[in-house]
């Protein structure tokens, strides 16, 4: 094995064979799972029951309001609101549902509670108000209700986009949402295991050892060495994570909900439907729908899994690889973990804007930001990422290509100009270092 | 004599800074070599690059006759001054990395490593962090990872500092053997006491130059300030008297009753029987010793001199 075959295996041995790093490991996919049973566990635990006390100002038009799944209308004739309110707080009414006269003309129905009512349940109610008020009026404008269900028209635009090789129907928001977690991973990959990095070149300065170490091989090969260890650790992470989350995921959901699992997707299948109707043009659909995957046009049949995946390790390799070498270079530069700060900055800046961009990106998917952040290396593993999984139209595949290509140089690039900071940062040993001495190292001929 | 380090004019410059200027020196096979000088002359750098850390300027380095290349890094063994290990890493798993490091197959590293361990009496420390580890120990570890490749040319930087009395005669101990075994050793160091119980051969550098380069002997023998101690029994009138134009008294002191001690200088063209002559009609000698300088005396006096001509030159310019 070669000298940088011995640093790599060491500095990948020591990592994985820590103990963090096995906890790390299993914690990590248990938290995920965690959250997943929380939040389906959350969702099925909305069989909350609401006692609502109806003041009705307009004098009964609304008595034939009916209650919904877990609420219950309760009428009380001739209560006024201000009473209703000073007794509410000793009563064991939940919500008070406060419809004011002149409801027809726009005057908005106002709901006070003690504990607040759970969207689908204040949706639900909205919708059956909206229904009253409806019926109120057709009856003023002396049209049937039959009538009224014939005229009444609702859709939604079928998304197409229009490319030279033809016509695609679109789910981009959906695929943007993949894209998303893509790039979060991506993000999240390159700040964990480059901090990584950062740390492990301030420990062999500490440790007095990193002398001892570049008199056997070049400072380059030990800090490609540890770059690649490390790299080599966020992979086995990355495959073990998802590994085990897929197991603990299905397992959780086995376990715990399978009874219950079929009678609330039903459920939810009808509620959805009912909400839907009010906020889905509105609001973007987050949730991805997993219970039909053998529509091919599902959102999750509709991703290039083999592709995305193969990017998904490019980007994250090329990403990592151009700021490791950065956080390399500040480890080199400083002695010890509180004088990072200064450095830091300019090196997660561009992290923390492209993971901004990559979040308007979601709405947004052809911005000039997006173009350009996709391409600087400094942005792109975050990005590209995303904007492949929405889908790039082979008009724009050169910039796919170009993306790759300057990632690749710019990594190149980083490692040269980490390389020269490294080198002469890991000798140096209580001095106060600032950019402008950086810079002379940089000059510093070999 | 043969050499086995050659340094050829070696110069080095950072940005606005020259570490190295012009520096020549030999080093002969199977010698322990004093490179020597104050903090900041650039002695460091000349040994970073003769480890090829960092490459010089200008100039060359033969080793062994050859041009330094790659190869030669597993036949140097170099403790560094600023030296370490992974406080977090088990000793034996560390000593082995650190070997294989140096070039050394896994099976022969372990084996040499064993024998060293036995021989130092830590075998039982391979399982253990070296965080776990007093600091005596530590260093002990430090110097078998330092020779366990057997090299050809083992260099130390200061050496000593931060080692405990008991660990410095171990390792004085084992440098001299090594040293009886063919090993090359260069000795760097700010600390004179040292290099004259040790050291064949040194040279003096300061201000990023060679100043002084030679034998320890032949150094001595070249810096000596011609001075001899004399005491005698008689009058000390007398003796001040019997002193003619070739001679110089430094000073003298009483040491009993009639019994002096004084110290003589030697001019040019007087030699000591010269001295002997010119006294023993007036005064009882009763012995006489040459004072030869310690090597700290030539380090002090030879920076101290070099110094002021910088600054005269300054002056001039």
């Amino acid at each position: 094995m070669g000298k940088i075959g011995l640093i790599i295996q060491r500095e990948y041995l020591t990592r994985v064979k820590k103990k963090s790093f096995l906890l790390m490991t299993i914690l990590g996919p248990l938290l995920l799972a965690g959250v997943v049973a929380l939040v389906a566990y959350l969702g099925f635990q909305d069989d909350k029951e609401y006692d609502i006390l109806v003041v009705d100002d307009s004098g009964g038009a609304f008595s034939s309001l009916e209650g919904g799944d877990n609420y219950t209308f309760h009428f009380i004739d001739g209560l006024g609101i201000e009473e209703a309110k000073d007794s509410f707080k000793d009563s064991e009414y939940s919500v008070i549902l406060h419809l004011p006269d002149g409801i027809l003309a726009q005057k908005r129905p106002i709901l006070y509670f003690k504990e607040q009512p759970s969207m689908s349940v204040e949706k639900s109610i909205e919708a059956r108000i909206e229904n009253l008020v409806e019926r109120e009026k057709l009856k003023l404008y002396d049209i049937s209700y039959a009538d009224y269900k014939r005229i009444k028209t609702e859709f939604s635009l079928t998304m197409i986009k229009f490319t030279e090789s033809g016509e695609e129907e679109t789910v981009t928001r959906e695929k943007a949402l993949v894209g998303f977690f893509f790039g979060l991973a991506v993000y999240l990959f390159i700040f964990l295991y480059g901090v990584q990095v950062m740390r492990g070149v301030i420990e062999e300065k500490n440790n007095r050892i990193v002398e001892v170490i570049i008199s056997s091989v070049k400072p380059f090969q030990l800090m490609m060495g540890k770059i690649v260890g490390i790299a080599l650790v966020g992979l086995t992470q990355f495959v073990l994570w998802i590994v085990l989350s897929f197991t603990f995921i299905t397992v959780t959901q086995q376990v715990l909900f399978q009874d219950k699992m079929e009678s609330i997707a039903q459920q939810q299948v009808q509620k959805s439907t009912e909400i839907s109707k009010q906020t889905a043009p509105k609001q973007m659909q987050a949730d991805v729908d997993f219970s039909d995957l053998t529509n091919p046009n599902h959102i999750v049949n509709r991703i290039n899994w083999p592709l995305m995946l193969s990017l998904f390790l490019f980007y994250f390799i090329g990403g990592y690889l151009l700021y490791s070498a950065l956080f390399a270079a500040i480890g080199s530069a400083v002695d010890n973990d509180t004088d990072t700060q200064q450095f830091m900055l300019p090196v997660t800046a561009p992290l923390i804007v492209a993971y901004f961009i990559a979040f308007t990106l979601m709405e947004n998917p052809e911005s000039d930001a997006a173009f350009w952040a996709s391409l600087i290396p400094f942005t792109s593993p975050i990005i590209m990422i995303e904007r492949v999984a929405i889908g790039l139209s082979p008009n724009e595949y050169w910039e796919l290509g170009l993306s790759m290509v300057l990632l690749v140089l710019g990594f190149i690039f980083t490692t040269w100009l980490a390389g020269k900071i490294y080198r002469t940062g890991v000798l140096m040993y209580g001095k106060k270092v600032n950019y402008k001495e950086l810079w002379k190292w940089i000059r510093y001929h070999d | 004599m043969d050499t086995l380090l050659d340094v050829k004019s070696v110069s080095k410059w950072y940005v606005n800074y020259k570490a190295l200027n012009n520096v020549s020196l030999q080093v002969p096979k199977g010698s322990i070599f004093g490179l020597l000088g104050p903090n900041g002359a650039g002695k460091t750098t000349l040994i970073r690059i003769i480890n090829q850390i960092t490459a010089p300027d200008e100039g060359e380095i033969l080793f062994n006759g050859e041009s330094l290349k790659q190869k030669h890094i597993a036949q140097i063994g170099y403790l560094p001054e600023e030296r370490g290990l992974y406080s977090k890493m088990e000793v034996g798993e560390q000593a082995l990395y650190l070997a294989q490091l140096k070039g050394m197959p896994k099976v022969e590293a372990m084996e040499k490593l064993k024998k060293w361990f036995i021989k130092f009496g830590i075998e039982e420390w391979w399982n253990k962090k070296i965080e776990e580890l007093s600091k005596g120990m530590a260093q002990k570890i430090q110097f078998v990872v330092t020779v366990v490749h057997e090299p050809e040319l083992l260099i130390l930087d200061e050496p000593f500092s931060g080692f405990d009395p008991i660990n410095t005669n171990l390792i004085k101990d084992e440098i001299m053997k090594m040293r009886d075994n063919g090993t090359t050793v260069i000795f760097s160091t700010h600390n004179m006491g040292s290099v004259e119980e040790i050291c064949d051969r040194i040279a003096l550098i300061n201000k990023s130059e060679k100043i002084l380069e030679g034998p320890v002997a032949d150094i001595k023998e070249e810096h000596k300030p011609h001075i001899f101690k004399l005491t005698f029994k008689g009058n000390m009138i007398k003796f001040t008297n019997a002193l003619w134009t070739g001679f110089e008294l430094v000073d003298h002191k009483e040491i009993g009753e009639n019994t002096f001690e004084a110290n003589v200088k030697i001019k040019e063209n007087s030699t000591p029987n010269d001295l002997l002559s010119a006294l023993i009609p007036n005064v009882e000698i009763l012995s006489m010793n040459e004072i030869m300088p310690t090597m700290n005396e030539i380090f002090i006096q030879q920076v101290t001199e070099k110094n002021e001509d910088v600054e005269l030159e300054n002056e001039e310019a």
